[in-house]
């Protein structure tokens, strides 16, 4: 393994929607080709890290260093050109454009990323139904649409928020091969996951998030010793 | 000849009249359409900005010259830009407050355009040639058709099908229908969604200079030509669906042309008319015949 350049670093971060107080300090490091995943309860920060990552929260300090690049003072629009790709929680696929349009939308940030041949070699489903609208594919294929488009852009770091949730075991068990697949790739990812057994083999390292705080990291090696912290904190 | 009593001639001149009135209600309605769209804002201005497109042409014409085909180019450059100021210094304040506060605003811009130009220009209507290449009448052999209506028709067609087509089919319309969707998404993809807003105001607010100067040649030049024709465009905009681009063009020409139709046969009700289909429209639909249920 080469020596590890770190790729995110969040210090001291506080987020806030209006007057609530999300994020009260949160200190974490991603590097270059690790997969990292924010465990905690809902509502314990984790979306929110993410979005604050990108600047889609109403105000937040602190520090998010990007490539080695200061982001906390820029505009949404500019951090993207970072090289960040985002997939948010809900999806965010267009119902008023198509399949196509939906994968072609995000504009390109980096000349590193895939074509569009290469990704509908990875996801045929989404060359069979480019020309549907973006809301009639089914849950399984807007998940992967969602995060088809952000490999077109040639953005390195990854934020996938909650990408198995509500999905059928055999469309999951798809995505864990696609981030497998990225991580061989190079791609530097940090994952929001309620789904622990889907998250466990992918990831690198984990944080563990509660009310707005880290309160633990660990590596993939340590997980079995970790399960009991995990039992308390996640119930899982 | 005669369709249901009414001499053919006088038929087609008066189905001519409403598709002309129809353009100008497609054109204002498609700029809302747009605005209403991607910023949220019902823009009561719009009719303003309407009667400043004509006041561009009046002005080029009378101060420096210069004729239609220049103001035609102008207008919309100059009204757009004033659009552009507006948005920039006034409604960026407030996206994130309810409607009313978008309408009261562009209302009382309404009130304070009309009343700068009341008091330069007074209430009488100015006159504004023809452009002379559009002068005249050709013989269609079972209609005499004004040329520079039929031209009016044509290039709102143009504009109206040449928007709809950058909207619905190109990368650009592509942002604009995804930042109309969910906008905070489309920043985060690296798309400058503020600048995108400014531009798109600016965009609707220059369709209505191009209406403006379309129309100055067939009305008579006032202040208040923009409140006159506005009520009817917001019924339009109401019957076609809030912020549909192609509902916005249909139902513009379509009730141009019932109402002029509404001349021939019952003239009384030629005022009414669009306000009845948009009592009917809605009690059966309620987003409009083109809208979308939300």
């Amino acid at each position: 393994m080469t020596t590890a350049v770190e790729f995110l670093r969040i210090t001291d971060l506080h987020a806030f929607y209006g007057e609530s107080h999300i994020l009260h300090g949160v200190d974490l490091s991603v590097n270059r080709g690790e997969v990292v995943t924010l465990l905690g309860r809902n509502g314990a920060g984790r979306t929110t890290t993410l979005k604050s990552i990108l600047g889609l929260v109403g105000h937040r300090s602190g520090s998010i260093m990007i490539n080695g690049r200061e982001a906390i003072g820029l505009p949404p629009h500019k951090i993207a050109h970072l090289g960040i790709g985002y997939c948010p929680e809900e999806r965010g696929i267009f119902s008023s454009l198509s399949c196509e349009e939906n994968l072609l939308l995000p504009p390109v940030v980096a000349s590193t990323g895939l074509s569009v041949d290469e990704i509908y070699d990875m996801f045929p489903n989404l060359k069979e139904r480019r020309m549907s609208q973006g809301t009639r594919l089914s849950g399984g294929e807007q998940q992967m649409l969602a995060v088809a488009r952000i490999l077109r852009t040639g953005a390195q770091l990854l934020l996938l928020d909650e990408i198995s949730e509500g999905l059928a075991p055999v469309i999951v068990q798809a995505l864990g091969r696609t981030i497998r697949m990225l991580r061989e790739k190079g791609y530097t990812i940090v994952m929001v996951e309620q789904n622990f057994r889907f998250a466990a083999p992918l990831a690198d390292r984990f944080y563990v998030m509660e009310h707005g705080r880290i309160v633990e990291a660990f590596s993939a090696g340590e997980m079995r010793s970790k399960m009991g912290m995990l039992h308390e904190f996640l119930g899982i | 000849m005669e369709i249901f009593g009414v001499p053919i001639q006088a038929f087609l001149g008066q189905l001519l009249l409403g598709l002309v009135n129809g353009s100008f209600y497609a054109m204002l309605s498609l700029g809302l359409a747009v605005i209403f769209g991607l910023l949220n804002i019902i823009n009561f201005s719009h009719g303003a900005l309407y009667m400043m497109g004509a006041y561009v042409a009046f002005l080029a014409l009378d101060l420096l010259g210069l004729g239609f085909w220049w103001s035609l180019a102008l207008a919309p450059l100059i009204v757009g830009g004033f659009g552009i100021i507006i948005e920039r210094l006034l409604m960026r304040w407030i996206y994130k407050l309810d409607h009313l506060y978008g309408l009261l605003l562009t209302f009382g811009l309404a009130l304070i355009i009309e009343g700068v130009y009341r008091y330069f220009f007074g209430v009488s209507g100015q006159p504004y040639p023809v452009p002379d290449a559009l002068r005249g009448a050709t013989d269609l052999g079972f209609m005499i058709l004004p040329n520079y209506r039929a031209f009016v028709v044509l290039a709102s067609l143009i504009v109206c099908l040449g928007t709809w087509y950058v909207i619905e089919r190109t990368r650009l319309g592509a942002y604009l229908r995804a930042g109309t969707e969910n906008p905070q998404l489309v920043q985060a993809f690296g798309v400058n969604v503020p600048l995108m807003v400014t531009l798109t105001f600016g965009f609707g607010v220059a369709l209505a200079a191009i209406g403006g100067v379309l129309a100055a040649p067939v009305i008579q030049i006032n202040p208040l030509m923009g409140s006159n024709i506005i009520i009817v465009v917001f019924a339009v905009v109401v019957i076609g669906g809030m912020g549909s681009i192609l509902g916005s063009i249909l139902t513009g020409l379509g009730l141009g042309v019932i109402e002029g139709l509404a001349k021939v046969y019952y003239a009384e009700a030629s005022s009414t008319v669009v306000f009845v289909i948009m009592a009917i429209v809605l009690m059966v639909r309620p987003a409009g015949l083109f809208g979308k249920e939300k």
